[in-house]
């Protein structure tokens, strides 16, 4: 089915019947060459395979989440509803709560880190020389390696331990906030390196100013990349459950301030349900499991669009 | 090609009345807007700095107390016994076993399958194919983990189970497959796997960039000389991609690594004094996954400096393995130019 | 001015969530509700407020009906419990995180650490802190084995399970006390909560009080015996069911909502099968301890008396006697009183708990109008 398509794709599949095998002067040569053949067939079912193998996991669980939650998403009680006054037994309730709780603290959370990260990186790439930019990356790296449960840990200490502040969603931002600046300065970096000098150059030529060229010359173009990364990054502290353990307290009702007592989210709502044996609240689980799926996926979906409408032009 | 890099030539020129040569932010005018942009800039780098200083400060400053009165030794020791703080006794090397044979399954299996599937989408995928594939793959990336430790506990591993106790009844000669009586879907070997899947997308999609740069001389060079699609891949595309697949392992498995609340929700844990076994069939706990168990109850300082002391650990293990994957990207860049 | 993107960008972004926020409600209560319109929350009994609550995850399904039938009346007030774990309950209630904490046992007045718990309250309250028992329910030695329906099994016998001694379930030993039923000879797997846990506490101060010659390990938080360890209640129950062979100690409820096998104990008066009328009786025959308003309640886990269930716990709600927050203190006040009450003490009895003895609840509710 895929014979007509490849011959046409490209250079490297103009060959996809070796030329050897064609040929076979000798009936040795000819024995060589169907070995040959028939490793590069090998190859290609090999490949094919592993993509197909891939897709198990991907495909199972998708179905596994969505069969298993569809239904009381399908109910509006569920996006307009809280669990309040909902207990393991009862069905019923919404998870409006977890959901606004996800969304606030995402946006925080992003808030703080993305200027951040942005201008580290315009940092690294734009102004950075010597020793100083050397010890950011290298920070940079090490902030990439930090497990998710010791950013939790270290904002308890100092949040609480230290401060003797009380446990509060803007408490979890910022330990996601630890967690998404090196997503969104890797990210960035990678984006205004493509930026080609001769851009640059020549704005700088036109008698202006360095700042200037970098906001309204080098930013623009890395534009759709940065909002990529900053996307892709913003999905993956969205889904992160660990350093909620530590500083993100479940509660059931819905409570959008981030400096006034707990905030529900999503991941501590499927913590929170997980530990119950009973079908309402593990149904709950599945259907907040597969909401969280649902708001990741959109975000990442909406980082790849932007990306395909302008990007990097070499 | 494009110089990477905001660095002008004009920067290392001498000034026009013969100034020294701009140095640091060198194409800044020096004007308000410059020097309040560029400080802006340098200003978030030294934050990551203090930050990242603050953390390491934070994690010695707990741990080091604990390491000091530890009465077993930190390194070496399997016990882990901290709830009395005067006779403190814990050691990391069955988290260190567990965590690295977790991960390093987790690359055995993801890499191969991982480069794999990246050779399928940039060689051999139709090209209606090979941006959906891709596009396919990295949704693997978008399931946040709890719905992964879910799915593998209650879905995968029943269905695993029987794999598990085929290895146990006919290799089970072999140390590793040795019974240790852990029910299937809760064992070392299963969480691996469960791990491989999470990482697949990393390593997917970093070798998936790097095969794609293969210049196409070498590509075309190698099937002008009569290799199969195969032998060119071999001797073109996979060298030159090698650094590139090594450093998205590596990222795979600083990933691995410090994964949490997946390895929480699936691994069984064991009781202290448990017998020592080579077993993958066995139970365990991660650095990670030992932290989030007993996070809830730090109730002494000595106490939470113990598993601080763990986090450490796994910190400095992150760290090392990122920073070697840094390290190999960048020498890519060095011989790529 | 492409740089206008980025504004655009995140006022979008904002604007869409703020909308997204705006939406959404806390009513729970059905028709009925809306109709009465139950907020009657001017009254005494129903101040306003948020209440944070924090501690032992084996009280959880009693506090959420508890707090389920108070919220309902009064719709002013939010309390929320996270079943985090007896010790991080105590540990957050000291760090002033929580405006009380629940806990499996009462406030240590013993020196750990250089630190006796109840000073340290009581340093943190500036006036003593009081343990209430609230709430009181059996642990169940659940297990799953094809065919066998009733088990039965003493102290000895279990704490010999537990440690290891005995691994088969056609061992002599259990077969000697469960004549009549056939054992297979399949393995013995043994769950225990890999999180520490008050439930592991008061089942270890059992088999240490009841069979003190086979379990000889210091009653912990953190499991001392064998198995293969899993979280929270619901881990090991869960475990349990898709285990054959497996075994394990869980409260009562999550035993009866996974429907797993319940072994009947015999502590020397008899086998005695888990169900309200036994748990009753042993709960009945519990001492209030203490002094004053602070009450403690002592369970006699070696008890010969016939019929009387003896693996139970008793979990505590840990107040200041003098609130910092007056409005909290009356809003915990109120509460505190509803979840005394005859009529929630009675409800908990359907889901796995057991009521409080009328003489202990009496005198709890004497405390509770005492805190100020």
């Amino acid at each position: 089915m895929t014979t007509s398509t490849t011959a046409t794709t490209s250079a490297t599949s103009s060959s996809t019947t070796p030329p050897a095998s064609r040929g076979g002067a000798s009936t040795d040569l000819g024995h060589k060459a169907r070995g040959r053949a028939f490793k590069d067939q090998l190859a290609r079912v090999v490949m094919w395979g592993a993509f197909l193998l891939a897709l198990v996991p991907l495909v199972w669980i998708l179905w596994t989440v969505g069969s298993k939650g569809y239904h009381l998403l399908l109910d509006a009680q569920w996006w307009g509803n809280s669990q309040r006054g909902i207990t393991a037994r009862r069905e019923g309730g919404g998870a409006v709560h977890a959901i606004q709780g996800t969304l606030i603290q995402g946006l925080t959370t992003a808030l703080i880190s993305v200027p951040i990260g942005i201008l580290t990186a315009i940092y690294l790439v734009e102004y950075g020389r010597g020793r100083l930019a050397k010890v950011v990356s290298f920070m940079v790296d090490i902030l990439t390696g930090v497990p998710s449960i010791v950013a939790g840990l270290f904002i308890y200490a100092l949040w609480v331990t230290t401060f003797k502040f009380q446990r509060v969603g803007f408490a979890v931002c910022l330990a996601l906030v630890l967690l998404m600046i090196p997503v969104v300065v890797r990210s960035t970096e990678e984006m205004l390196k493509l930026v080609p000098n001769e851009l640059r150059e020549a704005s700088y030529a036109l008698g202006v100013p360095k700042w200037k060229t970098i906001m309204r010359v080098v930013l623009p173009t890395a534009f759709s990349g940065i909002v990529t990364g900053v996307l892709l990054g913003l999905a993956r502290v969205m889904g992160e459950t660990a350093p909620l353990l530590i500083l993100g307290p479940y509660t059931k009702s819905i409570a959008n301030d981030l400096f006034g007592g707990l905030m529900p989210t999503l991941p501590t709502m499927i913590n929170q349900d997980r530990t119950e044996s009973l079908q309402p609240a593990v149904d709950r689980m599945w259907a907040a499991a597969l909401t969280l799926i649902l708001l990741v996926l959109l975000l990442n979906i909406a980082g790849r669009v932007v990306s395909r409408f302008g990007s990097v032009k070499k | 090609m494009s110089s990477v890099t905001g660095v002008s030539l004009a920067d290392e020129t001498p000034g026009p009345h013969g100034s020294a040569p701009l140095s640091g932010d060198g194409a800044g005018t020096g004007r308000l807007g410059d020097r309040l942009f560029g400080g802006a800039a340098k200003g978030a780098g030294i934050f990551v700095i203090a930050l990242v200083t603050l953390v390491g400060v934070f994690l010695l400053w707990q741990a080091i107390p604990a390491i000091a009165n530890d009465k077993a030794s930190f390194l070496t020791s399997r016990e882990w016994s901290v709830n009395d703080s005067n006779n403190l006794r814990f050691g990391i090397v069955e988290l260190l076993w567990t965590t690295v044979t977790a991960s390093a399954i987790a690359m055995l299996i993801a890499v191969p399958v991982g480069v794999a599937v990246a050779l399928f989408i940039t060689q051999y995928a139709p090209t209606w194919l090979s941006r959906p594939a891709a596009s396919l793959i990295d949704l693997l990336a978008a399931v946040p983990s709890i719905v992964f430790g879910i799915w593998g506990l209650r879905t995968f591993g029943p269905v695993f189970e029987p794999v598990q106790n085929f290895l146990r009844d006919h290799l089970g000669w072999i140390p590793l497959f040795s019974d240790a009586n852990i029910s299937g879907g809760s064992t070392i070997l299963f969480v691996g796997i469960v791990l491989a899947i999470m990482v697949l997308p990393i390593v997917t999609a970093l070798s998936r960039e790097v095969f794609a740069q293969t210049p196409i001389t070498h590509r075309e060079g190698a099937l002008a000389l009569g290799a199969t699609k195969w032998e060119m891949i071999r001797i073109s595309v996979l060298p030159f991609g090698k650094p590139g697949v090594i450093s998205a392992a590596m990222l795979g498995l600083g990933r691995a690594l410090g994964e949490t609340i997946a390895v929480t929700i699936i691994l069984s844990t064991l009781p202290d004094g448990a017998k020592w076994t080579f077993s993958l069939l066995n139970g365990g706990e991660t650095f990670a996954s030992r932290i989030a168990n007993n996070a809830a109850e730090f109730d002494t300082p000595q106490k939470a400096g113990a598993f601080i002391a763990a986090g450490l650990v796994l910190f400095i293990l992150t760290f090392v393995v990122n920073a070697i994957a840094r390290i190999v990207i960048d020498r890519r860049k060095a011989f790529s130019e | 001015m492409k740089i206008q993107r980025f504004g655009l960008l995140a006022s979008v972004a904002v604007v869409g969530s703020l909308a997204l926020t705006a939406c959404g409600s806390d009513n729970n209560t059905g028709a009925t509700a809306g109709g009465s319109s139950s907020g009657g929350s001017s009254s005494s009994d129903c101040p306003t407020g948020t209440l944070n609550a924090e501690g032992s995850s084996a009280q959880k399904n009693a506090i959420d009906e508890a707090i389920s039938a108070f919220q309902d009346t009064c719709s002013g007030a939010t309390i929320n419990y996270n079943p985090t774990g007896s010790g991080a309950g105590i540990k957050q209630f000291l760090a002033g995180q929580v405006d009380f904490a629940g806990s499996d046992s009462a406030l240590k007045t013993t020196e750990k650490d250089g630190k006796i718990e109840a000073d340290e309250a009581a340093k943190f309250c500036g006036s003593p802190a009081w343990n209430l028992p609230m709430v009181t329910g059996p642990i169940a030695v659940s297990y799953n084995v094809k065919g066998v329906d009733k088990l039965v099994l003493t102290p000895e016998v279990i704490a010999n399970i537990f440690n290891g001694k005995v691994t088969t379930w056609n061992d002599a030993s259990i077969a000697k006390i469960n004549s009549g039923v056939t054992l297979p000879s399949e393995p013995i797997k043994v769950f225990f909560r890999s999180d520490e846990s008050g439930t592991t506490e008061n089942f270890t101060k059992y088999l240490n009080a009841a069979a003190p010659s086979a379990w000889t390990a210091e009653p912990a938080k953190a499991w001392t015996g064998k198995g293969e360890g899993k979280e929270k209640s619901a881990g090991v129950a869960g475990a349990v069911k898709s285990t054959e062979g497996g075994i394990t100690y869980a409260e009562w409820s999550y035993a009866k909502d996974n429907q797993l096998g319940i072994a009947q104990i015999d502590n020397g008066a008899g086998a005695v099968e888990l169900n309200g009328e036994t748990v009753g009786k042993a709960i009945a025959t519990a001492k209030a301890d203490g002094e004053g308003n602070d009450l403690r309640l002592k369970l006699d886990y070696a008890t010969k008396e016939a019929g009387a269930y003896p693996i139970n716990l008793v979990t505590y709600e840990i107040v200041c006697s003098k609130g910092k927050d007056a409005a909290k203190s009356k809003l915990t006040k109120a509460f505190l009183k509803s979840f005394a009450s005859k009529e929630t003490q009675a409800s908990l009895e359907e889901i796995g708990y057991a009521p409080l003895p009328d003489e202990v609840r009496t005198k709890v509710a004497a405390a509770i109008d005492a805190l100020s």
